[in-house]
């Protein structure tokens, strides 16, 4: 009897799987790139950005979420779902203020990084211009939540990895928004640390260390020499992860205690 | 931050004590702070993270999540007012700006000596006997302006609500068409002891027989949806299983249940209780909308009854080992708690998300446990199935649609309220029976539902060809079916969870533009976006709520494009504000008042 190989097809291009992985894990661990914001390889998937909304067999989900099945025919690099994921960042981008020029995140930022890879030139929608308080208040880490986009990595940063339950999702439809665990609300006030998985992991600038903002120059940043759809082997977490925290000290790695964690993150996960 | 007084402590402390201190009646104990308190102020919210052990981000989020919660004062008096589209044609925008005028307030403000603020709420469930109110969740039906005025003057005489006249509270069956499920007695106990002579399979085999399928809306098939969660292992040390009643009739228009729920709990409850014995449960949630609240107290009365009969408790109608009883949860304002795994989000005290699927709630579901989500007139089903078997009710209906499907009818008829039917109705019967006024469209299945224009007047109510949940709203000859829509869309971007790109700010794109169409600004670019965006919606929301969303304005388009068109300036583009009047400061600043200091809008003006 032959064994069902456990292999699948992307774009018609062949994909072979651990039995357990889902289709986005698959994907990037065989080195093919299918955007996404909210799934980071350490943490559960989420499925909330739907960036990495795919076609499976003609019908549409998370590749993040989904098991990856033999014989499976996945859509993914397409002008359709291309388009749609530049709408869903172009929401994203109106949602929140994103000056992307004027971030200390810039180059840094997968946001960024997705709205290059796909060629959103402009936001398109009428900006929102919600009214989102800067959160100073604790001596080593930023929260602007300006630059939020709820995908609510750092509390399952926090509550899986950190165990310190710093952050939640509170509100629903458009009055979503990160809430601090403290009796006053603010950052200053709880326990988060800057050596904290949650400190670190976000992927645009809401949260970002103080003090280190422009070590790197923009343009020597993560996503400033190679485009994120280059960098499969970092984002599938199979080479250690040199962006950190956004501090700046980038490619060239090193210098933040958020790389150290994130690498104990990796070895651990 | 304020402290506790020594008297609201002793309240919030019997509060917490009565829900034993767990973390998963976190949104019973909050409802019932707010009871005690008016509001949830912070420091209520810290009490009770800290009895309940968990986060106070926890608390501040299923706080923020609910519509009828508030971390602000609101007034002792906080009126809310049923904003669907049969509330509108009734006349409740005009009610609601009369009341306005006499208390002297804004939409969502708090009166200055903090009694009284007034807000709009989605649909209530009262679309027969609105317009429709909730004063601290109270139900208050049939309101014209002479009510209105009444409410005022009781408001500001501060009158407790139990001294209200009651007759305002009053809530009417209003059953116009009983078939098999509305026409039958309940006589305690007869169908469960059917079920148990059945057994746990041969219920099951009869429930299959049948063909039943859910009434919620989404028409999963029971008998597989049992089996799947008698043959799924527990998890853990405490591994068993749940039932749970989904009460959370969410859907505009939908009221079948609440008839239910009042008139005939005794079906609903043993209904739940036959689920716990076919599948092998011990413990059974109702899962009640916050908007059905004055349900409360008699339901409880019943299950209190229930429990004298031995219908429920240790050995249930005598079967050695079988122990089953039922509680009741109700939620606080969030339509997409009638999505199962929303629902069982909230039933665990968190906001109520849709999770990802699968896992499915059969193998994975209340505390990670298999579990059973039934609408409230599937389980009144399982009687009839119980006691006259399968076969004979496999007969009634259609093929794929087995048996009787009620319907809530509202809108433009004569005789608004319920009609029981064999499944394969036609539209045009359902027309008929109710005195249906010149209808152009029949909103089917809620504002997540089908809009049907006259042409499918002859389309039948089933799996088959219209499915629904069950509302069933008419729309006579001259009401606007692009207002419709646009309450609909209003609707969605206030209810969508917010955990998904698309539904969270896909929903409001799309209200905002239906408003730039409302206020004349828009052209043939909005049609355009408005599919677009539909489209981008429906292929990449996480839940039905967002997948759903466009429905309305997708149908009302496609079969009404002239209530469209006839808003539609003939220009390519036109920005949703006026050039010339965002120039009204300058000129004032300027002092110039000439032609060159106007701007002129839109193409056609050059």
């Amino acid at each position: 009897m032959n064994e069902i190989a456990n292999r699948f097809n992307i774009d018609g291009g062949p994909v072979d799987f651990e039995p357990g992985q889902t289709i986005l894990q698959a994907a990037l661990a065989a080195g093919v790139f299918i955007p996404h914001l909210c799934a980071h390889p350490e943490f559960t998937p989420h499925g909330s950005c739907k960036l990495c909304t795919v076609t499976v067999n003609g019908r549409s989900g998370s590749a993040c979420t989904i098991a990856a099945m033999p014989g499976m025919d996945v859509q993914s690099d397409t002008p359709e779902l291309n388009s749609r994921r530049r709408v869903l960042l172009q929401m994203l981008f109106v949602e929140g203020h994103h000056f992307c020029p004027g971030c200390e995140k810039s180059g840094n930022c997968t946001l960024q990084a997705l709205a290059y890879e796909m060629e959103m030139l402009t936001p398109h929608f009428a900006h929102f211009f919600p009214d989102r308080p800067v959160d100073a208040s604790h001596p080593d880490v930023l929260l602007d939540l300006n630059r939020c986009v709820m995908c609510e990595l750092c509390v399952r940063a926090s509550r899986d990895f950190d165990g310190k339950n710093v952050f939640s999702l509170a509100g629903r439809g458009m009055a979503s928004k990160i809430v601090v665990n403290s009796p006053t609300g603010l950052l200053g006030d709880s326990d988060l640390a800057v050596t904290d998985r949650a400190a670190t992991i976000c992927p645009v600038g809401a949260i970002l260390p103080k003090r280190v903002g422009y070590k790197v120059p923009i343009g020597e940043r993560l996503y400033d020499p190679i485009p994120i759809s280059a960098q499969v082997g970092r984002l599938s977490g199979a080479t250690a992860e040199s962006g950190c925290c956004g501090c700046g000290s980038g490619a060239s790695g090193g210098g933040c205690g958020a790389t150290a964690s994130a690498t104990v993150a990796q070895k651990e996960a | 931050m304020s402290d506790l007084s020594e008297a609201n402590l002793g309240a919030l402390s019997a509060i917490v004590d009565k829900y034993r201190r767990q973390p998963t009646y976190l949104v019973q104990v909050l409802r019932e702070v707010q009871d005690a308190l008016d509001h949830i102020p912070p420091a209520a919210m810290a009490y009770v993270a800290s009895a309940l052990g968990v986060p106070i981000g926890q608390v501040e989020a299923v706080t923020a999540f609910y519509a009828f919660f508030h971390d602000r004062p609101m007034g002792r008096y906080r009126v809310l007012i049923s904003d669907n589209i049969t509330d509108r044609m009734l006349g409740s925008m005009a009610l609601v700006e009369h009341m306005l005028n006499r208390l002297k307030l804004k939409l969502g403000e708090v009166s200055a000596d903090g009694v009284v603020s007034v807000g709009l709420t989605s649909c209530t469930g009262m679309c027969d006997q609105g317009p429709a109110m909730l004063v601290n969740n109270r139900t208050i039906t049939r309101l014209t302006p002479r009510r209105i005025d009444e409410i005022c003057e009781l408001i500001r005489a501060q009158v407790p609500l139990d001294d209200w006249p009651s007759f305002y509270f009053k809530v009417d069956d209003n059953i116009r068409r009983a078939d098999m499920l509305l026409a039958a007695q309940w006589s305690p106990g007869e169908a469960l002891r059917a079920a148990t002579s059945l057994g746990p399979q041969g219920m099951i085999h009869e429930l299959r027989l049948s063909n039943l399928r859910g009434r919620g809306g989404a028409g999963f098939t029971t008998a597989v949806k049992w089996e799947a969660a008698r043959n799924a292992p527990g998890h853990g040390p405490n591994a068993t299983r749940y039932v749970v009643c989904n009460a959370d009739e969410g859907e505009p228009g939908t009221f079948k249940d609440r008839v239910l729920l009042q008139s005939y709990a005794g079906h609903v409850f043993e209904g739940m209780t036959i689920a716990g014995y076919a599948i092998g449960a011990s413990r059974g949630f109702l899962y009640l909308r916050g908007e059905y609240t004055y349900l409360l107290q008699a339901l409880e009365k019943h299950l209190a009854d229930l429990r004298k009969m031995n219908l429920l408790g240790r050995s249930v109608c005598g079967v050695e080992g079988f122990d089953f009883d039922i509680e009741i949860h109700v939620g606080a304002g969030a339509y997409v708690c009638g999505e199962e795994t929303a629902l069982i989000e909230s039933l665990e005290g968190k906001p109520g998300r849709p999770r990802i699927r699968p896992p499915f709630p059969v193998t994975h579901g209340y505390l990670g446990q298999p579990t059973v989500v039934n609408n409230v007139e599937t389980l009144c089903k399982v009687l009839e199935i119980a006691t006259h078997g399968g076969a004979r009710y496999a007969g009634l209906g259609t093929k794929q649609s087995t048996g009787t499907k009620i319907l809530s009818v509202s809108g433009d008829v004569d005789r608004p309220g319920l009609y029981e039917y064999p499944f394969g109705v036609r539209i045009a019967q359902v027309l008929e029976d109710c005195g249906a006024r010149h209808p152009q469209a029949v909103q089917v299945s809620g504002a997540a539902g089908m809009c049907l224009s006259e042409r499918e007047f002859g389309r039948r109510i089933a799996f088959e060809d219209v499915p629904t949940a069950g509302s069933f709203m008419v729309f006579g000859a001259q009401r606007d079916l692009f207002e419709v829509a646009r309450n609909f869309t209003h609707f969605f971007a206030h209810e969508s969870c917010g955990f998904c790109t698309p539904c969270r700010v896909g929903t409001t794109l799309v209200s905002n533009l239906m408003d730039k169409i409302a206020a004349g600004h828009g052209t043939q670019y909005e049609m355009n976006e408005l599919n677009r965006l539909a489209g981008v919606i429906k292929g990449s929301a996480h839940c039905g709520l967002g997948t759903a969303s466009c429905n309305a304005i997708v149908d009302t388009v496609q079969k009404f494009r002239p209530a469209y068109e006839k808003r539609l300036k003939a220009v390519d583009f036109e920005p949703a504000f006026d050039l010339d009047a965002a120039l009204a400061k300058a000129r004032e600043v300027t002092g110039r008042d000439d032609a060159d200091a106007h701007l002129a809008q839109g193409m056609e003006q050059h």
